[in-house]
C-alpha cells in the first residue's frame, strides 16, 4: 500500500470515528469556530481600516508645517510662506486655511476649510454628506452659522459632497477664503498652517530637518508620520479588542486542553483494539493527528469565512463600535476586503497547530501501553 | 473530503471575494479630494480637534502625546455616546 492510499484510508477511518461521537465533536467544532471567528473579525477589521487609511492618505500633503507658540498650534504669518519657498529642495508651498466650528443645533463639530485653488464663490458653501444629513440640507438651502463676532453668517449650499466620500469629507464645510477670514475674524496676513511639496521625495526628511533649523518655532509633520499615526491608532484599538477577547481565548484553550488530553474510556478502548488488531503506534498517532487537524482546520476555514462575511458584508456589528468609535457626524463607508498572507498564516498557526499538537500527547501515552491492559 | 467541503467552500468563497475586489470606486473619489484639498485625516471621530485630526494635534497638550494615549472623549473607548447626543435635534 503506498503512502497516499494509506493516509486516505486513515482519513476515512478518522472521519468515521468522528461521526461516532457527533455531539462531542460538533460542540467542540462550534466553540472552536466561534473563537477563530472573533479573532479573525478583529484582525480583518483592523487590517481593512488601516489599508483604507493608507490608501486614502497617500496623496495628503508631503509636509505640513505648523507654527508653535507656547506649546500650542499658532497661526502662520504669510511671511513664512516666502521664507520656506526659498528653502532648497522645496518645490511648492501653499498656505492652508482651516478650522473648527461647533454647531450647537446638532451638537457637532464641523471642519471648515477654504481651499485656495478651488475657486469657491463668496457666500456659497459645499458641505459634507454628514452635515447635510444632520442638518437636513440640500443644494440651494441656506446654512446660517454664528461667526466669531456673534453675528449670523449665511451660506448658500452650492453642493453636497458625494456620499461615497464620507470617510474623508462627512464633516467638511468648504467656503471661500474671504468668507473664512470674515467668519473666524482672521487677518489677511496669516494662514492656519502651510503645506509643502518637495522636489525629491527621497529627501523629504532632510528638507524637514533644514526647515526645523531655519524656523525653530515651526514643526514639520511628514506624510509618513500621518500614515504611521493611523497604523498606530488602529493597532491600539485592535489590541484593546484582543485584550478583551483574551479571556474567551483562554477559556477555549482550557476547554480544548481538557477535551484533547482527557481520553475517554471508550477512546482508550478503541486505541487498545486498534493496537490489538495490528495497528502500529505510528498509525494510531497519525489517525489522531488527522482527527485534531480535521477539527481545527474545519474550524479555521469556517471561522475565517464567517468573519469575512461579518466584517465586509454585514458591517461588523460586533466590533464597529470599538474600532470606529462614535461621533455625531459618523461617516458611512464600506471596507474593502484584503488578503494579507502574514495575517492569514499567523491566524492559521495560532488556531490549527496548537490543538493538533496537544491531541498527540495522551494518544501517544495510550498507544504505547500494552493493548491488553487498556482493554481490561 | 465531503466533510471538509462546506468549510472549504466558505473559506475559498471569502478568499475569492477579497481577491476579486480592486480599488473600490469610492477610494478614487476620496483620493482626489484628499489631494485637492490637502486633507490629512479621516473624518471618523469629529468630537474634538485632536480626535478629528490626530496627526495634526498639539504635541505638548495633555493626552495628545501619542495616538495610544488615553482619550478625554470616548471615541475609542467602549462606552456609548451620551443619550443627549443620540437624540435627534429639536425643532
Amino acid at each position: 500500500m503506498n503512502g497516499f492510499a494509506r493516509q486516505r484510508y486513515l482519513l476515512d477511518f478518522t472521519v468515521a470515528s468522528l461521526m461516532r461521537r457527533p455531539g462531542r465533536n460538533l460542540s467542540l467544532l462550534l466553540v472552536y469556530t466561534l473563537v477563530v471567528f472573533l479573532l479573525a473579525s478583529a484582525m480583518l477589521y483592523s487590517q481593512a481600516i488601516k489599508g483604507k487609511a493608507a490608501a486614502l492618505l497617500r496623496d495628503s500633503p508631503e509636509v505640513v508645517v505648523q507654527r508653535m507658540e507656547a506649546g500650542r498650534h499658532a497661526l502662520m504669518p504669510v511671511s513664512y510662506l516666502e521664507r520656506l519657498g526659498r528653502l532648497r529642495g522645496v518645490a511648492h508651498v501653499e498656505g492652508r486655511l482651516w478650522g473648527y466650528y461647533y454647531d450647537p443645533v446638532v451638537a457637532a463639530n464641523y471642519t471648515v476649510m477654504a481651499p485656495d485653488r478651488d475657486g469657491a464663490l463668496p457666500g456659497q458653501a459645499r458641505i459634507g454628506a454628514g452635515i447635510a444629513r444632520v442638518r437636513g440640507l440640500a443644494p440651494g438651502d441656506v446654512l446660517s452659522l454664528r461667526g466669531y463676532d456673534g453675528r449670523p453668517h449665511a451660506f448658500t449650499v452650492a453642493e453636497v459632497l458625494p456620499a461615497d466620500s464620507e470617510l474623508v469629507s462627512a464633516d467638511l464645510l468648504l467656503i471661500a477664503p474671504a468668507d473664512f477670514r470674515a467668519f473666524f475674524g482672521l487677518p489677511e496676513d496669516v494662514y492656519t498652517d502651510l503645506a509643502l511639496a518637495v522636489t525629491n521625495p527621497a529627501e523629504v526628511r532632510q528638507v524637514a530637518r533644514k526647515l526645523a533649523e531655519r524656523l525653530p518655532d515651526c514643526r514639520p509633520i511628514l506624510r509618513e508620520e500621518v500614515l504611521r499615526t493611523y497604523e498606530s491608532v488602529f493597532d491600539w484599538r485592535e489590541g484593546l479588542l484582543l485584550a478583551v477577547l483574551a479571556g474567551a481565548v483562554c477559556a477555549f484553550l482550557i476547554f480544548a486542553w481538557d477535551k484533547a488530553t482527557g481520553l475517554s474510556a471508550e477512546e482508550r478502548r478503541e486505541i487498545g483494539i486498534l493496537r490489538a488488531i495490528g495497528w502500529e503506534t505510528g498509525d494510531v498517532l497519525r489517525m489522531k493527528l488527522w482527527e485534531g487537524g480535521l477539527i481545527s482546520f474545519t474550524a479555521f476555514c469556517l471561522g475565517y469565512g464567517l468573519a469575512h462575511i461579518h466584517v465586509f458584508h454585514a458591517g461588523a456589528p460586533l466590533f464597529a463600535g470599538v474600532m470606529r468609535g462614535w461621533s455625531v457626524l459618523q461617516p458611512h463607508f464600506a471596507l474593502t476586503p484584503q488578503v494579507d498572507a502574514l495575517q492569514l498564516t499567523t491566524l492559521f498557526l495560532l488556531s490549527v497547530v496548537p490543538y493538533t499538537v496537544v491531541t498527540l500527547v495522551p494518544v501517544w501515552r495510550a498507544a504505547t501501553v500494552d493493548p491488553d491492559s487498556i482493554m481490561r | 473530503m465531503l466533510v471538509l467541503a462546506p468549510a472549504l467552500a466558505v473559506f475559498f468563497g471569502a478568499m475569492a471575494d477579497a481577491l476579486s475586489q480592486g480599488e473600490a470606486a469610492d477610494e478614487a473619489a476620496m483620493r482626489t479630494e484628499v489631494a485637492a484639498w490637502g486633507l490629512t485625516d479621516l473624518a471618523l471621530f469629529t468630537e474634538a480637534r485632536y480626535t478629528r485630526h490626530p496627526t495634526q494635534a498639539d504635541r505638548h497638550a495633555a493626552f495628545q502625546d501619542h495616538p495610544g494615549a488615553l482619550e478625554h472623549f470616548p471615541s475609542g473607548a467602549l462606552m456609548p455616546p451620551p443619550p443627549l447626543l443620540r437624540e435627534p435635534a429639536g425643532p
